[in-house]
């Protein structure tokens, strides 16, 4: 029982991004006592890229190839988890919204604690310790799990991690569960770019803009990076209805950690600054030098956004084009 | 359509939270607690649909110490029929609370039980899933639009870069995230009236936990940076940083 188990998320038979950071968590939890990592795939498919599983630090795939995958089925994963699970001391997902999704209900029937969200993993005798930001990372929180832990590790937390195991493929039986969730389908986001929570680059802006329309001086910057950069916002101005819900970064919205945050016209709200003060670099454009923001910026720019935000936009193009 | 609401007393999002002296909790002294934001999502959701049904209950559920039956008022005053206090202190392994929190719904009579996504507190994200399979029921987590019809429930979801629909039959458990609804004020009226709304009060006896709280912390402090100048003239400047310095473009 030194065994970790990592359930991989897949999508239309592509890997989901998370899938090393949770490998390289189950390796620290596996190497503690000279165990083995094994990754579940669960697909209706071949899954393009299982065979880099190995790289990343499996001992083992293991493939549940059924219809019953076509879309996210937490039923039948769940009971593929928790048929093997005893052989585990403890299963790893990505904290991704899948995985959050996934891991209570593998705690729930393995009667295991669930560490959400996490950003550190330690293997104890007893457990797992764990490193989590709570009060969306106003605080850290170091929890300690013992019996069969469920633990979602954040994407980011492990990054570029190898550790050059055999990844030996495997076919596992499917399930036998009762579908009790059908999901259906999925479609585009109401937003073609990209989500804030996998972007290498934010673009934020607040109540500074003045007007919901202004948002495109912000796609032009974010476009100007090439599909690396997606835009977010603050409460404010998304409970003023300028942009969807999605789009929030901070303690109702959402935690982010990219390379690159630029707060436009964001003052820096106490709950705004929780979500993403551990970005790498976080650049502050804002008219008010008093702002807050400027408080927890690496470089800032006091000026009129509407100056300011286009002549970068047009300094990251030439950038880019070099 | 009987609908349950189990809610949390929440630190106040724009509250600065310190570490108290045992290292291991938050502070309460001179914090403003309230009714969980992302509660306020299930509340609202669970009122309309018995508006819309024109019948039905909704009722409001609480597991903590005494301090929740405020924030029961408060959801009361929304507009909940009526409202449980189970009275106990939460586990910070989240399976103890769900436990209890399906010990009280289980033989309850609930057609739909909506939770909100997370507590803006502990960010645990797992009571609601974990109590629906605690009682085999269909779950959907962080719904952004819920719409049910004949006894079968309609669920979206946001993931990365797309957004899932689901189904399932009644009776069922999901965690609603921001997006759902735009949750109402309580009013005068509610207010009022919440004071002779029904509160039942339940002694629970919780298990033991499998999660403990080694230690609270606070991140270090991000220090301020540099002022690279005003205008649009200070953006070579700042292009300079980011590609030399800092290395990010």
């Amino acid at each position: 029982m030194s065994s970790v188990l990592v359930v991989v998320e897949q999508r239309d038979g592509a890997l989901r991004k998370g899938a090393s950071d949770a490998i390289a968590a189950a390796r620290l939890i596996a190497d503690a006592s000279g165990g083995t990592v094994d990754a579940l795939v669960a697909s209706d498919r071949a899954v393009s890229g299982v065979d880099g599983l190995g790289a990343m630090g499996a001992d083992r795939v293991l493939n549940v190839t059924d219809g019953a995958f076509a879309h996210y089925n937490p039923d039948g994963i769940v009971a593929a988890v928790s048929g093997i699970a005893e052989q585990y001391r403890a299963v790893v997902v990505a904290a991704t919204a899948t995985g959050k999704d996934l891991a209570p209900r593998i705690a729930a029937s393995i009667g295991g604690p669930c560490g959400m969200d996490v950003t550190a993993v330690e293997a104890t005798a007893s457990g797992v310790t764990v490193t989590r930001p709570i009060y969306a990372g106003k605080v850290l929180q170091v929890l300690e799990l013992s019996g069969t832990p469920v633990v979602a590790v954040r994407p980011g937390t492990y990054p570029a991690a190898s550790a050059g195991k055999a990844g030996a493929q495997e076919a596992l039986a499917a399930p036998t569960f009762t579908r009790r969730l059908e999901v259906t389908g999925i479609k585009g986001s109401a937003r073609a770019s990209l989500d804030v929570a996998e972007a290498r680059v934010i673009v934020a802006g607040g109540r500074g803009l003045g007007d919901p329309k202004h948002f495109a001086v912000l796609e032009d910057l974010a476009a100007a990076f090439g599909g690396e950069a997606a835009v977010g916002a603050s409460r404010a101005v998304v409970d003023a209805g300028w942009i969807e819900h999605g789009a929030q970064v901070g303690q109702t919205g959402k935690t982010v950690a990219p390379e690159l945050y630029f707060a436009i016209g964001v003052s820096g709200a106490i709950q705004h600054l929780a979500g993403m003060r551990t970005s790498k670099v976080i650049v502050a454009i804002n008219r008010d030098k008093d702002a807050p923001i400027f408080k927890v910026a690496d470089y800032g720019i006091v000026g009129d956004l509407f100056e300011v935000v286009p002549a970068l936009a047009d300094a990251v193009r030439k950038a880019k084009a070099h | 359509m009987k609908i349950c609401i189990p809610i949390r007393r929440v630190a106040d999002t724009t509250a600065k939270v310190t570490i108290a002296a045992d290292g291991s909790s938050a502070n309460e002294a001179g914090i403003k607690f309230v009714l969980n934001p992302y509660d306020e999502f299930a509340l609202e959701a669970g009122l309309a649909l018995k508006e819309g049904a024109g019948a039905g209950e909704v009722v409001a559920l609480a597991f903590g110490p005494d301090s929740a039956q405020e924030t029961l008022r408060t959801a009361l005053a929304m507009g909940a029929d009526s409202a449980v206090h189970l009275q106990g202190t939460p586990s910070p392994d989240g399976l103890v609370n769900a436990q209890v929190i399906a010990d009280h719904v289980k033989g309850g009579g609930y057609d739909l039980v909506l939770f909100g996504k997370l507590a803006v507190d502990d960010y645990n994200q797992q009571t609601g899933a974990m109590m629906a399979e605690l009682l085999g029921l269909p779950c959907a987590t962080a719904i952004t639009s819920l719409s049910v019809a004949g006894g079968v429930a309609t669920v979206e979801r946001e993931v990365e870069g797309g957004v899932e629909t689901a189904t399932c039959s009644l009776p069922a458990v999901f965690t609603c995230d921001k997006g759902l609804n735009t949750p109402r004020l309580p009013s005068l009226k509610g207010i009022m009236a919440a004071k002779k709304k029904p509160l039942e009060i339940v002694p629970t006896s919780a298990g033991e936990g499998k999660a403990r709280v080694v230690s609270l912390s606070l991140p270090p402090e991000r220090t301020a940076g540099v002022i690279v100048g005003e205008g649009a003239a200070a953006v070579p400047a700042l292009m300079d940083a980011l590609i030399s310095k800092s290395k990010v473009l």
